[in-house]
């Protein structure tokens, strides 16, 4: 089925891989991006196959890429599904996503792969990437086969949910992986030293009576994969970093050479662990990494400034209401973020000045995409028309029940943010207007 | 001031005035233990529900006979006997109590904040028997209670709280009560088992006991939670005692007539003593029976008694 062509009428692009930030219009023709210009309105007038998008006084960007979310399925589908998640994610303003293998069976082999690929061609909104396990059934033994997964269309490996399980087998891993070019994502976590810990380790966790979570169970393991990288020279990108020290050891390995990426989250760029206590033991407060002291939120605010961060990512683990009405201890660790995260980052960063548009792109678009090895990360003709765009005075209230994702669970609940996605354009289709979703029939 | 239909979940979150309070009413109805019948009407047609999800002796039959001697009825659910053990949880246990008419439930836990859910779930008051490592608010004022029925203040007192800090709920309530109400507070023990960051409690930390308990008013030995213990924490009992156990020796560091306390129940020889434990110093028993005063108070309180 053709779908019309589309212009994208003066909203002002903001697309840094090609150094440009202008008010202009986009045409798209047959899913690609045709032309990026001034006064293409003009040429398309009168021309009823053209489908006709005012963004003026939005901002038109390249298709967002949330680089880790949990899409549960198989095996959760009572947590979220493909269809539920990706509609949460059109939502939420992004044209991809990559999902992490620990569904049950896990994402460890190239049928899953073809399955979860398969169930997103048939219910995706949005572009789904399948994140292979590491080893096999993420049992941190024995290597995964990461080279048919590449083939059958994974384009990253993480043992995520838990980290790569020893120093030798990551180390395996990522020489394993030289060959075939692709990243691999790391969780890192000492699980000696967080086993049994339901948050931060810190003032507030001894008030409240838990075992805490030490900055050191994610430093620790941060300093093992920064070694292990400069041994082997893979690619390793670092996932849902929450702490000052893990920058500060990123930073050091950084200046003597070693390449790694690395992403944050929206909760751990905005929250502290005071409001676990201050909640009441709300569940929804309850994180993997935990929310940390304000001293890391600062630094993570810092790195966002300076360049240190690569991307931002949700981490989105969206859980049943079941899971989370229950005993603190008995929660399962995580937060639905798909659908607050750009509205989060757009209202406290971009919107006060602490970081620009062109910032908000790279962290979004062109660095995931980068580091993913996908396409996209540019409005460039030829390029898949993959589109976010956001409206700068939209007022949001997050409301949970009314989220696409079946998790409800999210510590921003209320929260009045401004700046929203208004639009997901995913291969020249309009996946979400004006905060509706827009099913095309097909 | 009132403490009508509020729930007790923490002595953090108490003010001076509130613990004043309970330490008032107690004195007034502590008498009523001592009458040859032990019965007064004051809530009568009351029903109060104890349920426990982790084993107790001292709190559940404390909390009972308080409400009996009151006139109150009482059900008691424990884990072993109850649908808990099909797998209902928490939330739906407690509602279908109190569909059942339940005017309050006690409720200790085995996890920390699992008041505050409660709390959350239920319309009727709960009070915290005991909430994991968090707090056990009724042991802190019964315990604040038998301090000043010996010292009659608390203002200006040295206390020493000795041992396994880190897993003790009743160190946090006793702290937090002996601050408010004016007492220096000073813990000692392994640094395994003393909580980081302990100073936000208020309280000065010492890694052996000695300078704690120097020239103290009150010893308090607590329990060695060995259920709670994981691997490393410390080599053994027989160490633990060595050095962290009050023991005679260590008591004559501390005032000639200072107080040796402990919530119970003890384990005799680790971390503290058996001739120190019934020594005549030693006020552990008068803990327990302070215990029913302080929760006559407390029920009679939160559910607006009458004489």
């Amino acid at each position: 089925m053709m779908t019309k062509d589309l212009l994208i009428k003066g909203g002002r692009v903001v697309d840094p891989a090609n150094s440009v930030d202008d008010v202009l219009d986009i045409l798209v023709s047959e899913g690609k991006i045709k032309a990026v210009g001034k006064g293409l309105d003009e040429t398309v007038e009168g021309n009823k196959e053209v489908e006709v998008l005012d963004a003026s006084g939005k901002i038109v960007m390249p298709g967002f890429i949330d680089m880790h979310v949990h899409l549960r399925e198989p095996g959760f589908e009572q947590k979220e599904d493909i269809e539920s998640g990706t509609r949460a994610a059109a939502m939420g303003g992004f044209t991809a996503v990559a999902a992490m293998p620990n569904t049950e069976p896990p994402c460890d082999n190239e049928a899953t792969v073809r399955y979860v690929l398969d169930a997103a061609r048939a219910r995706g909104w949005v572009r789904v990437y399948p994140v292979g396990a590491v080893t096999k059934g993420r049992q941190g033994k024995e290597l995964a086969e990461m080279g048919e997964m590449l083939e059958a269309g994974a384009v990253a490996f993480s043992d995520d949910g838990s980290p790569v399980s020893t120093a030798e087998v990551l180390r395996c891993a990522l020489l394993y992986l030289k060959s075939f070019g692709a990243v691999l994502i790391d969780h890192p976590e000492d699980l000696t030293l967080s086993e049994g810990g339901q948050m931060n380790q810190g003032p507030v966790s001894t008030i409240a009576g838990f075992r805490g979570i030490p900055d050191e169970a994610e430093t620790v393991a941060v300093a093992r994969d920064l070694l292990i990288a400069g041994l082997t020279g893979g690619k390793l990108h670092l996932t849902h970093l929450s702490t000052k020290g893990s920058l500060e050891l990123v930073r050091w390995f950084r200046e003597r050479g070693v390449e790694v990426t690395i992403d944050v989250t929206p909760h751990h760029l905005i929250l502290t662990d005071e409001i676990v206590k201050s909640w009441g033991y709300d569940t929804n407060t309850k994180v993997n990494p935990p929310l940390r002291s304000e001293e890391d939120v600062k630094a993570l605010v810092e790195a966002l400034k300076d360049g240190t961060i690569d991307a931002i990512a949700s981490d989105h683990a969206p859980h049943h209401l079941d899971d989370k009405w229950v005993e603190f201890d008995f929660a399962p660790f995580g937060i639905s973020g798909l659908e607050t995260e750009v509205a989060l980052i757009v209202d406290r960063f971009v919107i006060p000045g602490i970081i620009s548009w062109s910032r908000l792109a790279e962290l979004f678009s062109v660095n995931p995409a980068k580091i993913l090895g996908v396409p996209g990360g540019r409005i460039s003709p030829g390029e898949a028309a993959d589109i976010t765009i956001i409206d700068p005075e939209l007022e949001f209230a997050v409301d949970p029940r009314k989220f696409e994702s079946k998790g409800k669970n999210t510590p921003f609940g209320g929260w009045r943010l401004t700046g929203a996605p208004w639009a997901t354009i995913v291969g020249g289709e309009i996946k979400m207007k004006n905060r509706v979703l827009i099913n095309r029939g097909n | 001031m009132s403490l009508k239909g509020k729930d007790l979940l923490s002595l953090e979150e108490l003010s001076a005035e509130d613990i004043e309070l309970v330490l008032s009413t107690a004195q007034s109805l502590k008498e009523i233990l001592a009458r040859p019948i032990k019965k007064v009407p004051a809530l009568r047609g009351k029903v109060v529900c104890t349920l426990f999800y982790e084993p107790s002796t001292r709190t559940r039959t404390s909390f009972e006979l308080a409400a009996k001697y009151m006139s109150a009825d009482t059900v008691s659910i424990a884990t072993s006997t109850s649908a808990m053990q099909k797998g209902e949880t928490l939330a739906d246990t407690a509602r279908n109590i109190e569909v059942m008419g339940t005017d309050v439930v006690i409720m200790r836990h085995s996890v920390s904040g699992a008041c505050h859910f409660l709390a959350k779930v239920l319309d009727v008051p709960v009070i915290n028997a005991g909430d994991g490592m968090h707090e056990h608010p009724t042991q802190g004022l019964l315990d604040i209670f038998t301090i000043l029925q010996y010292k009659s203040r608390i203002k200006g007192l040295k206390v020493a709280i000795l041992g396994d800090v880190l897993h003790s709920r009743v160190a946090r309530s006793l702290t937090w009560g002996l601050r408010k109400l004016g007492a220096e507070v000073h813990i000692a023990g392994p640094a395994t088992l003393i909580p980081p960051y302990a100073e936000v409690l208020g309280v000065k930390v010492h890694s052996r006991p000695e300078g704690a308990i120097e020239g103290a008013d009150v010893v308090y030995s607590l329990r060695l939670q060995l259920e709670r213990q994981r691997s490393a924490l410390f080599p053994s009992k027989r160490e633990y005692h060595d050095f962290f156990g009050l023991n005679r020796e260590r008591l004559r560091l501390a005032k000639d007539d200072a107080l040796v306390m402990h919530p119970g129940p003890m384990n005799r020889g680790i971390e503290i003593s058996t001739d120190v434990a019934d020594s005549p110093q030693s006020v552990i028993l008068e803990q327990v029976t302070n215990g029913v005063a302080v929760r006559m108070a407390i029920l009679y309180l939160i559910l607006g008694g009458k004489e």
